[in-house]
């Protein structure tokens, strides 16, 4: 083996491929959290089957010298842990000529060179097949350079609650893997540098989902109902599981009707709610939505996109649920559409979402999907001192009512056991005390008054950010989990004259999106989505056409690669060369 | 306490005359003013339908809510503030037809509320349409040869499924329909009272007169604890039983079996959300 020679500076994109149930996600989460340990930054993502077992499922894992959080094809390092493994990767176009596969020759029976490593054989050896997973990661950091004293300290601790027996062997293991990928490394064979810095091992690692939960907790959440759906089902998950700690009612509710109606139930009782759920069950929310417009109740909802229509691919990522959460709900009233674009606006936008939802009183959704929920980096805690937990309900008094028209266009929010007012809502058209009306002017005047929330959402929509300089020819616009592979490719680019321009609220659009698209002599959208439903919002707002769009709808997330090939590629057409 | 507490003053109601809500309406009032709950510590949840009108015409909080959908929020009000006296009110077709789902899961749930149904038998508001109660043979615009579905039996379903408070009223005879009603309100636990209310416009069939001569009340030493004698008389053909069906006093609380209420009873709008201590120390752990 001693004749592989290769070199790999500052980005390494390892890939761990096989069934669900072989413990890919014990090496993920292992192998993550001891690289930033060693103070490595890394990424992962994930793509796998609507499968408890069985199939084939991959994990990306990128370790850089930079900060990274996106998604690339490029595979330089493969673990193969079955025969489905490469001709799986190869569907996705991912098997290069000159990437480093590491695996069971017996069991994996490729048509091409592997580098031998009996995985199965060494773990029986140290105790039983379990211990293939920490052989693996063993291997990875002597490729990576990690000491192996770094790695023996954090098995020690990582295993603490198990007994000292499996510690012992977990090190065995990992020491016996990290024999074999010594073997292999150095000057003249794979030689790996990516820089380490210090500060990232006292940084956090969160997945998507759970960082926005963290995000709902430092907005005050204290009340989540929903009904498990993919890629949404963590967020009750993580909830749970700390409800006790914040203080946090949790229940899974029997449908998304109920989770919806619940979540407006415990607004209306003093609380401050979420649902979350994908398309599909927000499908079944959308009279909920509208209710919760008609009764002028604060609402959360936390959708993440994954391929429809109808059940589509459960488990893999689209962003094709912008228009169904614009439109979803019947009748005309405010709402607020915000999308993230990384874990660090996952934190934030979360945390806004309840303040605007308070604020407003109005349904707020936030829209992520599959790829952002199922994606982790390293990453300095967020500022939990600029998170306010705004709350703007009042202590009644006799004379309440609730729906008191005002200048605003905002009625001053009682609940009921909160003052000696009475707290009274109808989804019936209804007069100032929330009782049912019939009358044409009391019409007229609740619909102004719900529609005059506009004009203070107005003031308050998040601007889109611009990446790049400000005298761009080409501009590329994306909105939501785009962000970083947008920005990653932009640097890959490399090209001065093309900047981007990123949406965290993607409705209502900021007023100052047709300038920045009209300072363009090219612009160029990127979705995941096969009709460009943000380009199509973009115009029935604007009246401006996007030039040129960049669309991805096989259920996969974009690449580094992909974007910035394409983006070069529309350039190319025009006779220009951006790529360098 | 007195019944005027409740009274909203001179309002248009939108009931036909002689509906069996009128009487609802003011054994209600009646049977919480008995209990003396006073209307600021009451919130009424309702769906829609012409029953579900009834938290209009009462002086208290309410959530006149979507069709089907009370149950829910009903559940999470009382999740939220276990302070409240929590009832939901509304009709059959609400309840039975588009929220069955709720119902079932809020007997499993067993919070502690009370569901009133009135059961008429019949669609009211979109004008005479059958409902899940309505009986075989019964016709409509639509169910032009008569209904052939089998009628819903909500107090057998009720007690199948162990639901922690059974009972059904008529609404014709007032002072027993408030007793069911006080003993619903004051039990712990979910509790379910259907009533029987004769629809004056749109159900020719089952009439006062029809209530009155087709019904009949579980006489003494009838036990309603005893599950399985419950259940022989919810199934049994011939006239349907009014009373107390079903008592059980043992089912776990749904809030009180939530984390939030083990050391801290205080309802969540009294709870201070300042959680920075506490975020910085989960993120110190995910270091």
């Amino acid at each position: 083996m001693s004749n592989i020679s290769r070199q790999i500076k500052d980005d390494v994109s390892i890939v761990l491929c096989g069934e669900a149930g072989q413990g890919i996600q014990t090496v993920e989460r292992l192998l993550t959290r001891v690289l930033k340990f060693a103070g490595l930054n890394v990424f992962g993502t994930k793509e796998y089957m609507s499968r408890v077992r069985g199939g084939s499922n991959s994990t990306e894992i990128r370790v850089s010298s930079n900060r990274i959080m996106a998604y690339s094809s490029r595979i330089d390092i493969l673990i193969p842990l079955d025969e489905d493994a490469i001709p799986h990767l190869q569907q996705q176009n991912r098997i290069g000529d000159d990437m480093l596969i590491f695996g069971d020759k017996e069991k994996i029976n490729a048509s091409r060179d592997i580098i031998d490593v009996p995985f199965s054989k060494i773990a029986l050896e140290v105790g039983g097949v379990i211990y293939a997973n920490t052989i693996g990661v063993g291997m990875i950091l002597a490729l990576l350079g990690v000491e192996i004293d770094v790695l023996t300290a954090f098995l020690g601790d990582y295993f603490r609650r198990k007994n000292q027996d499996i510690v012992d062997k977990n090190i065995a293991a990992a020491r016996r893997g990290y024999d074999i990928g010594r073997g292999f490394s150095g000057p003249g064979k794979i030689d790996i540098a990516i820089e380490r810095h210090p500060e990232v091992r006292d940084e956090i690692i969160m997945s998507g989902a759970d960082i926005m939960c963290m995000g709902a907790i430092a907005g005050g959440c204290n009340f989540i109902a929903a009904y498990p759906m993919t890629p949404s089902t963590g967020i009750i998950t993580f909830l749970a599981q700390y409800a006790e700690k914040f203080g946090i009612v949790a229940e899974q509710a029997e449908d998304e009707i109920s989770a919806v109606n619940m979540a407006i139930g415990a607004w209306y009782a003093g609380g401050r709610a979420m649902t979350a759920t994908a398309g599909g069950g927000f499908a079944l929310m959308a009279e909920g939505v509208s209710l919760a417009g008609m009764i002028e109740s604060p609402l959360v909802v936390s959708v993440g996109m994954r391929p429809a229509p109808a059940t589509g691919l459960p488990t893999r990522t689209e962003q094709g649920d912008l228009d169904h959460v614009l439109y979803s709900g019947h009748g005309e009233f405010p709402r607020i559409v915000l999308a993230p674009g990384n874990l660090e606006q996952a934190f934030q936008l979360t945390q806004k979402a309840f303040n605007l939802a308070d604020k407003f009183q109005s349904p707020v959704i936030i829209l992520s999907d599959q790829y952002l929920v199922d994606s982790y980096y390293n990453m300095p805690a967020p500022d939990i001192s600029r998170c306010n937990v705004e709350q703007y309900v009042v202590k009644t008094d006799k004379d309440y009512k609730r729906y008191r028209i005002t200048d605003s266009g905002i009625s001053p929010r009682g609940i009921p056991g909160y003052g000696d007012g009475l707290v009274n809502c109808d989804s019936d058209e209804h007069d100032e005390e929330g009782h049912i009306t019939e009358s044409m002017a009391v019409r007229t005047s609740m619909v102004d008054k719900r529609l005059r929330k506009f004009e203070l959402i107005n003031k308050e929509i998040i601007p889109p950010e611009l990446y790049g300089g400000e005298d761009y020819e080409t501009l590329l616009i994306a909105w939501g989990s785009n962000y970083a592979v947008v920005k990653e490719a932009l640097k890959k680019l490399k090209r001065s004259g093309i900047s981007f321009l990123h949406f965290s609220q993607v409705y209502p659009l900021h007023p100052s999106t047709a300038g920045y698209l009209k300072k363009a002599k090219r612009t160029i959208i990127i979705e995941n989505n096969a009709t460009s439903q943000f380009g199509q919002l973009i115009r029935r707002t604007t009246g401006i056409d996007i030039g040129h769009k960049i669309l991805k709808y096989d259920g996969l997330p974009f690449s580094v690669e992909e974007v910035a090939g394409q983006v070069d590629a529309i350039a190319h057409r025009q006779g220009e060369q951006l790529w360098i | 306490m007195d019944i005027t507490a409740y009274e909203s003053g001179n309002i248009d109601i939108a009931w036909c005359p002689g509906c069996g809500d009128f009487g609802i309406l003011k054994i209600m009032k009646q049977a919480l003013a008995g209990l003396n709950i006073p209307p600021e510590k009451l919130v009424l949840c309702s769906g829609i339908g012409q029953a579900a009108k009834t938290p209009h015409y009462f002086r208290t909080n309410f959530f006149n809510g979507l069709h089907g959908r009370a149950i829910p929020v009903a559940t999470a009000v009382k999740a939220v503030n276990p302070e409240m006296t929590v009832i939901v009110e509304s009709g059959d077709g609400d309840i039975y037809g588009e929220g069955g789902n709720h119902l079932m899961h809020a007997i499993r749930r067993n919070p502690d509320i009370t569901v009133i149904i009135h059961d008429n038998m019949v669609y009211g508001l979109t004008k005479g349409q059958a409902s899940p109660t309505s009986q075989e043979g019964f016709k409509t615009s639509v169910q032009v040869d008569g209904v052939f579905e089998q009628p819903f039996n909500p107090i057998a379903f009720a007690i199948a499924m162990d639901a922690s408070f059974v009972a059904r009223a008529y609404c014709g005879d007032a002072p027993q329909t408030m007793e069911i009603i006080k003993k619903a309100v004051a039990h712990k636990g979910l509790s379910i009272v259907d009533i029987f209310q004769p629809c004056v416009t749109f159900n020719k069939v089952n009439t006062y007169q029809w209530f009155k001569q087709n019904t009949y009340y579980l006489e003494e030493p009838y036990d309603p604890a005893n599950r399985t004698e419950a259940f022989k008389r919810s199934t049994e053909s011939g006239k349907p039983g009014l009373g107390v069906f079903y008592v059980n006093g043992r089912r776990r609380i749904f809030e009180e079996n939530l984390g939030v209420y083990r050391d801290n009873k205080d309802p969540l709008y009294r709870r201070s959300l300042e959680r920075a201590g506490k975020i910085a120390q989960f993120f110190h752990s995910v270091k």
